[in-house]
């Protein structure tokens, strides 16, 4: 496959465009899209950079069926992708949960919108629960959280690696701020930093003749036993488990001495981190901490940051009305430390609201 | 004692299938069989199963073959031929796989000139929950949803689903309708609907007119005369389009 970008280069581009360029960069073979906004540009960028680098596209009739033809692309060995947003997002929960039973490497970028229902088209942070546990029964994915446009390049890249080498769903977590909104950012072909990507392989249409060379392949995600299941989801459970410290990602700064930490993820963790240095330089004690994978949750490192810090107090800021909260309390079960919240639905959180909510509640 | 001549791309661990006495799918499925080995395409077939009774073929071919979830089974094989235009994709589903929950599915596969397969068993009710109301149900038919027989007023007319798609696709897609009482010629369209997908030409489709037994509740006799005497004049059987030659009516 020919180099997409060549030497590494700056741009000034959008989200949307970025999923683009790094799904190209990662070698993706095949997209299938419906359009949502505010993710429809990941399928203009890829529909006119595609075919110049031999990669596929296809519009489907909705998001269902753009899910389950990048499953069905999977299983015939492309590294197939896809994005969507919103309601578009619920639909795909259907073969999400295909790719979760049947251990299927899709890559799919979310672009958060508002809800519920048809919301707004323009930003929020309010598909967390949604993208990390959407499924029936109890899937198992890997959801990264982008903060920046370099992020979201290197995020793409990095999940189809991950998706491909631990053949779980991963969703790339952006939000229509990111997807719309310019910001410069450096790409580059992932080989050129020695990031090697992991080569996707067949499971139907594979070489040999039946019966001679090879058995036929019967993929099924259907158990007529109780006992069958279990034994599955036991598996993949356990696989997930054991996979789970190798994937983990978080940034934590300033928790050493912090009396307070805040927890925040995707974009308005840059708002948390400039509220942390406006913080700092008033003599308040504050430390940051963002989990970049939602799913697995670096539930150790966070405890492990309360600890060190000995912090009296968390303080929860996310542009929903406490879907990253839930998700904390859960992760942090037994502590006692005292967790506040900022909670600003489908609307952006700049670093004053943070400021001022510290400030309200120290 | 000497098993039953069985096609070569049938996977014999495991026989005897799981359907029910006096079922269509096993014939549709013998037909299929048939048709691959004398097209020698075993082992370039994908062949897909939707949920409902055509799931209990998630194993029944020596082929590589998926199964995915209700309604679905048309954008999974879509998904699988997009990427590997070599394979011969078989979706394989019941009507209310095809003509309800994935309804959108089939009628966009068909406008877009899908390069797959579909064979749709036509057995005027869902099978595998217990006979409610399918697309398909006949006028005043009764099933466990329609109980007074389906009233047209209510719930509308059946499905005529090889009409509908022959509307939509252009020239070179492949339709017809065939029936589990007459074998050769079943055989006959299913075969000229992977040829015509080998032959890259376009989306091939074949509704099967299909016996259920045990949710129409009917005994041998009784069976047969419901698939022949109502279905059949219901349903007319024949190609409605074959590029591949004349068509037959
Ligand atoms: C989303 C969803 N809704 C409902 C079902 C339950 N369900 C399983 S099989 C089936 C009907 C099958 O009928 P048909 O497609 O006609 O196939 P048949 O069994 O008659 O061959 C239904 C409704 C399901 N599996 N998934
Ligand atoms: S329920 Fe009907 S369609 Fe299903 S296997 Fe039995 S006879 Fe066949
Ligand atoms: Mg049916």
């Amino acid at each position: 496959m020919q180099k997409v970008v060549g030497d590494p280069r700056k741009a000034f581009i959008t989200g949307n465009e970025a999923v683009a360029w790094a799904a190209l960069a990662a070698k993706a073979e095949i997209m299938f899209g419906y359009p949502i906004t505010p993710q429809n540009e990941v399928m203009h960028y890829w529909t006119r950079l595609a075919p110049k680098y031999n990669r596929k596209f296809l519009q489907t009739e909705d998001e269902l069926s753009a899910g389950f033809t990048t499953c069905g692309a999977i299983q015939a060995g492309k590294k197939a992708f896809t994005a969507t947003a919103g309601p578009g997002n619920v639909l795909m929960q259907e073969p999400f949960g295909m790719a979760e039973a049947m251990r299927l490497p899709l890559l799919a970028v979310i672009q958060q919108r508002g809800g519920p229902s048809s919301g707004t088209v323009v930003y929020s942070q309010q598909e967390v629960t949604l993208t990390t546990f959407g499924g029936n029964g109890e899937g198992h994915r890997i959801v990264y959280s982008t903060s920046s446009h370099q992020e979201i390049f290197d995020y793409v890249i990095k999940g189809f690696n991950t998706a491909w080498k631990y053949r779980f769903p991963v969703f790339v977590l952006g939000d229509g701020y990111q997807a719309k909104m310019r910001e410069p950012l450096e790409m580059y072909d992932p080989e050129d930093r020695g990031i090697e990507m992991v080569k996707p392989y067949a499971l139907v249409g594979l070489d040999g003749r039946i019966g001679e060379t090879r058995e036929p392949q019967h993929l099924c995600n259907i158990y007529s036993l109780e006992e069958e299941l279990y034994e599955v989801v036991l598996k993949i459970a356990g696989d997930y488990d054991a996979m789970t410290p190798e994937v983990v990602e978080y940034e934590e700064k300033e928790c050493e001495d912090a009396d307070i930490i805040v927890v925040s993820h995707g974009v308005v963790s840059r708002a948390a981190d400039d509220a942390v240095k406006i913080l700092r330089s008033q003599g308040i004690k504050a430390g940051y901490f963002r989990p970049i994978t939602l799913r697995p949750f670096p539930q150790k490192q966070l405890r492990e940051a309360l600890a060190k810090s000995g912090a009296g107090k968390i303080l929860i800021a996310e542009s929903s009305y406490g879907q990253l909260e839930r998700l904390t309390k859960q992760e942090l079960y037994g502590e006692t430390v005292p967790i506040k919240s900022l909670l600003m639905p489908g609307v952006g959180i700049v670093d004053s609201d943070i400021v001022n909510k510290v400030k309200s509640i120290m | 004692m000497v098993a039953p001549a069985m096609p070569k791309s049938w996977y014999v661990p495991s026989k005897p299938h799981k359907f029910c006495p006096g079922c269509g799918h096993g014939i549709t499925l013998k037909a299929l069989g048939e048709a691959i080995d004398e097209l020698d395409i075993q082992n370039k077939v994908v062949f897909g199963c939707d949920i409902g009774c055509s799931l209990l073929a998630w194993n029944f071919f020596a082929c590589d073959s998926t199964q995915t979830h209700h309604g679905r089974t048309t954008p999974v094989m879509v998904g699988i031929k997009r990427a590997r235009p070599e394979l011969i994709c078989v979706g394989y589903m019941g009507d209310g796989g095809g003509y309800s929950i994935g309804s959108q599915h089939l009628l966009n596969s068909a406008v877009r000139n899908e390069k797959i397969t579909v064979i749709l068993i036509n057995n005027t009710n869902y099978g595998m929950t217990g006979g409610q109301m399918a697309p398909t149900t006949l006028p005043g038919q009764i099933t466990e949803t329609t109980p007074y027989g389906r009233d047209v007023e209510v719930t509308g007319y059946p499905t005529k689903g090889p009409e509908f798609i022959a509307e939509i696709t252009p020239e070179n897609a492949y339709v017809a309708r065939a029936t589990v009482s007459k074998y050769k010629q079943l055989k006959r369209f299913i075969k000229n609907a992977l040829r015509n997908q080998e032959q890259g030409n376009g989306f091939s489709f074949v509704e099967v007119l299909s016996t259920c037994p045990t949710n129409w509740r009917t005994s041998a006799e009784q069976t047969w005369h419901f698939l022949e005497d109502k279905m059949e004049k219901y349903f007319p059987i024949g190609e409605l389009k074959n590029p591949l030659g004349k068509g037959e009516k």
